[in-house]
């Protein structure tokens, strides 16, 4: 096999490569939401806060030169529109899933109106480590190339199946997710507990869309993410609010986004659009196979409005 | 949401109250109706200036270009009017689902896909009389658009998908059909910059309404938001939705077919959206391109939302929304504003519409009896 020519093998490598390299968003927006829902609530403006992430993340790196400086500020701004979202939410008798359209709709329209000025400039981005570096063929050295927010949002799904079991933080998410009396009960305050766990959402959500921006694709555009946030949420779902779960369906998702790219890099071109939509596809067509009417998903926390 | 759509007509004076039928004890559930969003779209409004001041423009100067590009001369108000048009229909693809319960937030998605079944049958029938093209398009648009929402309601009926989500995972879908077409098989080789299928032909558009610039299509989506109207509140069949959404275990017992009514309502509710999309080909563009998702379909949710799911209350909201978006050119011109400024009040106006929804029956004076 001579170097830089593998044939054919690009189409599964580059989806192997994608699998890592997109799938980064959707892992760490579909791990927010799954701590926010696990609280008894769900936030769908995490469409928003990607994209508003995306976007601070690029002035902010471009501004200071330090794309991490960058990812911080976009945590910062995730967890400001979670606390947004849970603040409303608490008001009595206002529905969740609207809140989190109107953040969705809020959410992209402020980013596009700051992010204005941001669509010209080049800002620092985010190193990667090579891990192909024992291989010649560039196209496997391209897919090895291995950003640090992706081996975080890896480590990170464990760690968070551990806490969510083990300590007493994890317990009381639970707790408010599964029964508000009871954590109420318990002398918690279940609003807390949930203004909390959508901060710290909206915080890992503003990540993933700091990835967009920074590492891959790498720029600030208006047209950054049209739906992955969604897709992440409707991911938790089916993930059943499993973070090691989440973990596994990101990966599937990223392959299957790198699909449309792929094989256009191989001269497939004429299904680029219904490539690109695959993601899209396999959510609808996991929900359409998991989900029963007859029953509640097993997994599901009870107080969640979505599921009921 | 469903509930408090019942309790609307309730308060509106369907069922009078027994006794001391004191003005504002008889409708002060209606003025809380009209009082409650009006200040919340008040708020939002200054909340809008401050952000706007925060960048050095004077917000006086933001109300008044406002006011001026939305209703201030008989061209705004057209404009205006245009683009009312498909925001009452898009916003009956929310409110309709909403009797039931149901959240259904994918009338972009119907939207374009009723644009391209309209372009279809117009492209199919070239050459017949423009009357019957016009009406095989009308058709062609709501079944189109009713079958891509009825999607959703089938699959939350019968494979207890959420609806919120897959109807929005049917935006992004019936986008790369679009896409997909109108670079692929439905291509005009002429359309070099800016992929688009072939034009369905002068003869076939729909035109203006005598004596204005406003096409036909605001009329179509007046007799679809009072037919709508009429529907939901004066029909057996709506009143079966409306205690269907209120409480479903209730209207299984009293043999209501839950089925039928959630297909029904989410085939016309996505009908509405699709006939947006025709209007959009029918009247504007003349052709279906990628210009066709212009987000009429997401603000329609915030349409619905405004006019808290009442379909003729979507008629003003979506006339008052079509208002915003037509100021953004002038806004853009004389304040250098971006073009998403549209975009961020029209989110600062959802946040204040939502959290407005705790102020009901709250107000002191406006206590009546319900």
């Amino acid at each position: 096999m001579a170097d830089g020519s593998i044939g054919l093998w690009t189409v599964p490598l580059a989806v192997f490569g994608g699998a890592i390299r997109v799938s980064t968003p959707f892992l760490f927006v579909s791990l927010g939401e799954c701590i926010t829902e696990r609280s008894g609530r769900i936030n769908l403006g995490l469409e928003g806060t990607l994209v508003m992430g995306a976007m601070s993340a690029y002035g902010i790196s471009y501004l200071s030169g330090s794309p991490w400086l960058g990812v911080l500020a976009a945590g910062i701004t995730g967890a400001l529109l979670g606390a947004l979202h849970a603040g409303i939410c608490s008001l009595p008798r206002v529905n969740d899933v609207a809140v989190g359209i109107a953040l969705m709709l809020f959410g992209t329209g402020l980013a596009f109106y700051l992010g204005k000025p941001l669509i010209e400039p080049t800002a620092p981005r985010l190193p990667a480590i090579d891990f192909g570096w024992w291989s010649d063929i560039p196209q496997v050295r391209a897919a090895l190339r291995v950003n640090v927010l992706f081996l975080i949002g890896v480590a990170l799904a464990p760690i968070l199946y551990w806490a969510f079991r083990t300590t007493r933080w994890g317990l009381l998410i639970r707790t408010a997710g599964e029964s508000s009396d009871a954590a109420r009960a318990m002398g918690h305050s279940v609003l807390l507990i949930r203004l909390r766990a959508t901060m710290v959402g909206g915080f890992l959500a503003g990540i993933g869309g700091s990835f967009l921006s920074l590492f891959y694709p790498g720029s600030w555009n208006e047209g950054l993410s049209s739906g992955q946030g969604i897709t992440a949420v409707a991911l938790v779902i089916f993930a059943r609010w499993d973070p090691l779960l989440c973990l596994w369906a990101s990966l599937a998702f990223g392959g299957a986004a790198a699909l449309g790219p792929a094989l256009q890099s191989v001269g497939v071109t004429s299904g680029y659009h219904l490539f690109n939509a695959a993601p899209y596809i396999l959510t609808l067509a996991i929900m359409i196979i998991t989900c029963s009417p007859k029953r509640t998903l097993t997994g599901a926390p009870a107080e969640l409005s979505i599921t009921r | 949401m469903t509930t408090e759509a019942a309790d609307s007509t309730e308060a509106a004076g369907t069922i009078a109250p027994a006794a001391d039928p004191g003005f504002l004890q008889r409708h002060g559930g209606t003025i809380e109706y009209v009082l409650i969003p009006g200040a919340a779209l008040a708020g939002a409004l200054v909340v809008f200036g401050i952000f706007v001041a925060m960048f050095g423009k004077n917000p006086l100067d933001l109300y008044f270009y406002m006011y001026y590009g939305a209703f201030g001369t008989w061209f705004s108000w057209q404009n205006t009017l245009t683009r009312a048009a498909p925001l009452i229909l898009t916003a009956l693809c929310t409110a309709l689902p909403a009797q039931l319960g149901m959240v259904i937030i994918g009338g972009e998605g119907a939207l374009l896909i009723g644009a391209l079944s309209a372009t279809s049958a117009a492209l199919m029938l070239q050459g017949m009389p423009p009357l019957i093209v016009q009406i095989a398009m009308v058709i062609a648009g709501v079944v189109g658009g009713g079958l891509w929402i009825m999607l959703s309601g089938a699959l939350r009926q019968y494979r207890g998908v959420n609806e919120t989500i897959s109807s929005l995972l049917l935006v992004y879908i019936g986008l790369a059909i679009l896409n997909h077409l109108v670079e692929g098989a439905m291509r005009d080789p002429a359309s070099l910059n800016k992929p688009s299928t072939r034009e369905i032909g002068a003869a076939n558009m729909i035109g203006s309404i005598p004596g204005t610039d406003v096409h036909w299509g605001l009329v179509f989506g007046l007799i679809a938001a009072i037919a709508a109207y009429i529907l939901i509140y004066h029909t057996v069949f709506g009143f079966a939705a409306r205690v269907a959404g209120g409480n479903i275990r209730a209207a299984k017992i009293v043999g209501l077919g839950v089925s039928k009514l959630i297909l029904t309502i989410c085939f016309l509710a996505g009908g509405a959206a699709g006939l947006a999309g025709m209007v959009e080909v029918a009247a504007v563009q003349g052709r279906t391109n990628a210009n066709l998702a212009a987000g009429y379909g997401f603000t329609g949710i915030l349409v619905a939302f405004l006019a808290r799911q009442n379909p003729l209350a979507i008629i003003p909201v979506a006339i008052l929304l079509g208002g915003i978006s037509a100021s953004g050119g002038l806004l853009q011109r004389r304040l250098g504003l971006p073009d998403a400024s549209v975009l961020v009040l029209q989110g600062i106006i959802f946040v204040f519409v939502l959290a407005s929804d705790a102020l009901y029956g709250r107000i002191g004076f406006l206590k009546g009896k319900s």
